[in-house]
């Protein structure tokens, strides 16, 4: 078990390290992508081109440059933005990152309740009319471009029934945690039922389809012969074990969304958050910014690859020797 | 083609295509999708014949009718701070303005069929795409097994850590400053191509790992290695034993992959790092509609039901496909 986490742990460093590499290059070697450009400004004269040049290091050779680069990202921590001069870009991801967290953690405690709920009822009422309608609500979830139906709920809540229903939404932006609770949870309602709804409408469906699938199992059939209630046949054995395979769908997704998926959330809402300073920053060709939001994304997502296999292979023997 | 011993798995397509045509919500949901498709395709029957107008000329001072009336397509913002123009709302008259126009004084209707075609050429082509190489590469990866199969896995799971916008959205900010040149391929900056193979390259490895998965664990199989045993070559295993077997699997992704592409598409156009102007896409009509939200909502709303009436019919087609070709799924229908 230990070998297996260590040599997982092994990995997902080389992974972490092969995107660093992979960003730098599609954004330094790139024709026409001149980042000092960028930094000079437009029309610069060739003199301050040159001067910007050396100055960031930008006439070394590649390898140095990329060496610089995580020298400073990582070890010296003192990396600054390309375009807002001095501005340190650490600062920015740590200002970025609780934003995003707000959004994810809440739309996800949604989403996996809305999904149990649904998945389960429409398993549990399959051949009746309620599951297909139930699912056919989980396909609309799917096929909603998430930041369009942001636009339409802001639509409802701050213009359309702004004087009568929704007074009480707040204007878009956000107001901290720690700064007034209240506030915060009323600033982030409408997104993480926005963001949820995509979600819900995926996990339902999945869960739907494993539930059903335990319920040809043998222990079911046991469970049932024991003359165990329907329900707690539903719920204490086939919904618990169909919810293993939705955990890990769980662990991927939610990496991916603290790393900067929940990017058009985030522009929809005018939340400032890593998705919007990721954007922002490849907008500008920001390269350090682009960089260390990549990275902080990528190693969320590996991060939870890495725990989403180690618990499988803790769950499931077989996974250890493969 | 003639029926022949060489013909392999007839009897499986045959009885699943018989399924999905027994299958209302498939049969349903494929006629919507080509509704659809067919619309789009006639965006410049409707331009040219019936809206006379140039959706990609802008129209500042053009005017229009409405009831016998005419009137101007921008007028001066009256309410709120003033400021700007208020191009004109829906006339629900399709000759003239059907949807109204955007600030720019387009037809939002013509803008909207022309949007279609792009939105689903992209959708479609990049799915097509995507899962024409990752199958191959997950078939690959699989059967051969050892150093081709590690580099092969080691480029999914890069790829796979890279949140999908994110890379997409690095990818064609870079490229659209001036196009690709990888070798003999060249794609001008503004071309739909650069979209289209974007998105196909981001989603790869969502389906070469079921793919290869599904490909390892045929290689275990006896039937493959009876097929060994006899002496056939590699080339001979993966067309009569390999192929067949994945091929369902890919089929059923297809039409998943296309509602995925389509989002995806509209989704980087938002973010106006999709389709370029002066083309139109779903998504970038979405974008511009957005200035337009709290005056003209119709111009955002429009094409995003657009695109939910598109996505919807093609996952509602994937999952009878799906079901089609499982027969595992068909055995507990039966049951």
């Amino acid at each position: 078990m230990i070998r297996f986490a260590a040599r997982r742990f092994a990995s997902t460093v080389l992974v972490l390290f092969a995107i660093s590499v992979v960003t730098f290059l599609i954004f330094f070697t790139t024709p026409g992508v001149d980042p000092a450009a960028r930094i000079a400004g437009r029309n610069a004269d060739p003199a301050t081109l040159a001067q910007v040049r050396h100055e960031f290091g930008l006439d070394r050779p590649l390898p140095v440059r990329y060496l610089l680069m995580m020298d400073h990202l990582l070890i010296k921590q003192d990396l600054t933005s390309y375009v807002n001069r001095g501005a340190a870009v650490i600062p920015q991801i740590e200002h970025a990152a609780p934003v995003t967290l707000s959004l994810v953690i809440g739309a996800a405690v949604i989403w996996m309740l809305l999904a149990t709920v649904i998945g389960t009822a429409s398993a549990a009422t399959r051949g009746t009319l309620a599951d297909p309608v139930m699912m056919a609500v989980g396909v609309v979830g799917v096929s909603v471009p998430t930041y369009w139906l942001g636009e339409v709920v802001n639509l409802l809540t701050q213009d359309k029934w702004h004087s009568g229903a929704f007074s009480w939404v707040p204007p878009l932006g956000y107001v901290p945690l720690t700064a007034n609770p209240v506030q915060w949870a009323l600033h982030l309602l409408f997104p993480w039922l926005t963001l949820a709804v995509l979600y819900a409408g995926i996990y339902a469906r999945v869960l739907r389809g494993e539930i059903l699938e335990a319920l040809n199992e043998d222990y079911v059939r046991t469970a049932r012969a024991k003359g165990l209630s329907e329900r707690r046949v539903l719920i204490a054995h086939a919904l618990r074990c169909s919810l293993i395979p939705i955990v890990s769908l769980f662990g991927l997704d939610f990496g991916a969304l603290v790393g900067g998926a929940a990017l058009l959330n985030e522009v929809v809402f005018g939340l400032p958050g890593l998705g919007l300073l990721t954007y922002n920053s490849l907008q500008n060709l920001d390269l350090p910014v682009i960089i260390a939001s990549v990275l902080y994304a990528a190693f969320f997502i590996v991060l939870a690859n890495a725990v989403v296999d180690i618990v499988y292979a803790a769950i499931d023997p077989r996974v250890r020797r493969a | 083609m003639a029926p022949s011993a060489t013909a392999p798995a007839r009897g499986p397509w045959r009885t699943a295509l018989a399924d999905l045509v027994r299958d209302w919500t498939a049969v349903a949901s494929f006629t919507v999708f080509v509704l659809v498709v067919a619309v789009c395709l006639l965006a410049p029957v409707y331009a040219h014949y019936i809206a006379h107008t140039d959706p990609f000329q802008s129209n500042i001072s053009g005017t229009t009718v409405v009831n016998g009336k005419t009137v101007p397509l921008l007028a001066p913002t009256t309410t709120g701070l003033g400021l700007g123009v208020t191009p004109i709302g829906p006339t629900w008259d399709v000759h003239h303005y059907f949807l109204g126009a955007d600030n720019q004084g387009r037809d939002v209707m013509a803008r909207l069929l022309y949007g279609g075609r792009n939105s689903l050429m992209i959708g479609v082509g990049s799915a097509l795409i995507c899962c024409i190489v990752a199958a191959l590469l997950g078939v690959i990866s699989g059967y051969f097994g050892g150093v081709v199969d590690t580099v092969l896995n080691w480029f999914f799971d890069v790829i796979w850590a890279f949140p999908v916008y994110l890379l997409a959205i690095s990818l064609s900010v870079v490229l659209l400053t001036n196009g690709l040149r990888l070798g003999p391929l060249t794609v001008g900056a503004g071309s739909l191509w650069l979209p289209v193979l974007i998105i196909a390259a981001v989603y790869v490895p969502y389906v070469a790992r079921p793919v290869r998965g599904q490909v390892l664990a045929l290689r275990g199989r006896e039937f493959i290695h009876a097929s060994i045993g006899i002496g056939g070559s590699d080339a001979r295993i993966l067309r009569r034993d390999v192929l067949p077997n994945v091929a369902p699997m890919v089929l059923v992704f297809l039409p998943l992959m296309a509602a995925i592409n389509m989002l995806t598409e509209a989704a980087l156009s938002f973010l106006s790092v999709g389709v370029q102007p002066p083309n139109a896409s779903w998504g970038t009509i979405i974008n511009d509609g957005l200035g337009l939200l709290y005056t003209r909502p119709v111009v955002a709303i429009a094409p995003g039901l657009m695109i939910v009436i598109t996505a919807v019919m093609l996952n509602l087609l994937g999952d009878s496909v799906r079901s089609a070709l499982d027969p595992k799924a068909r055995l507990r229908g039966a049951a």
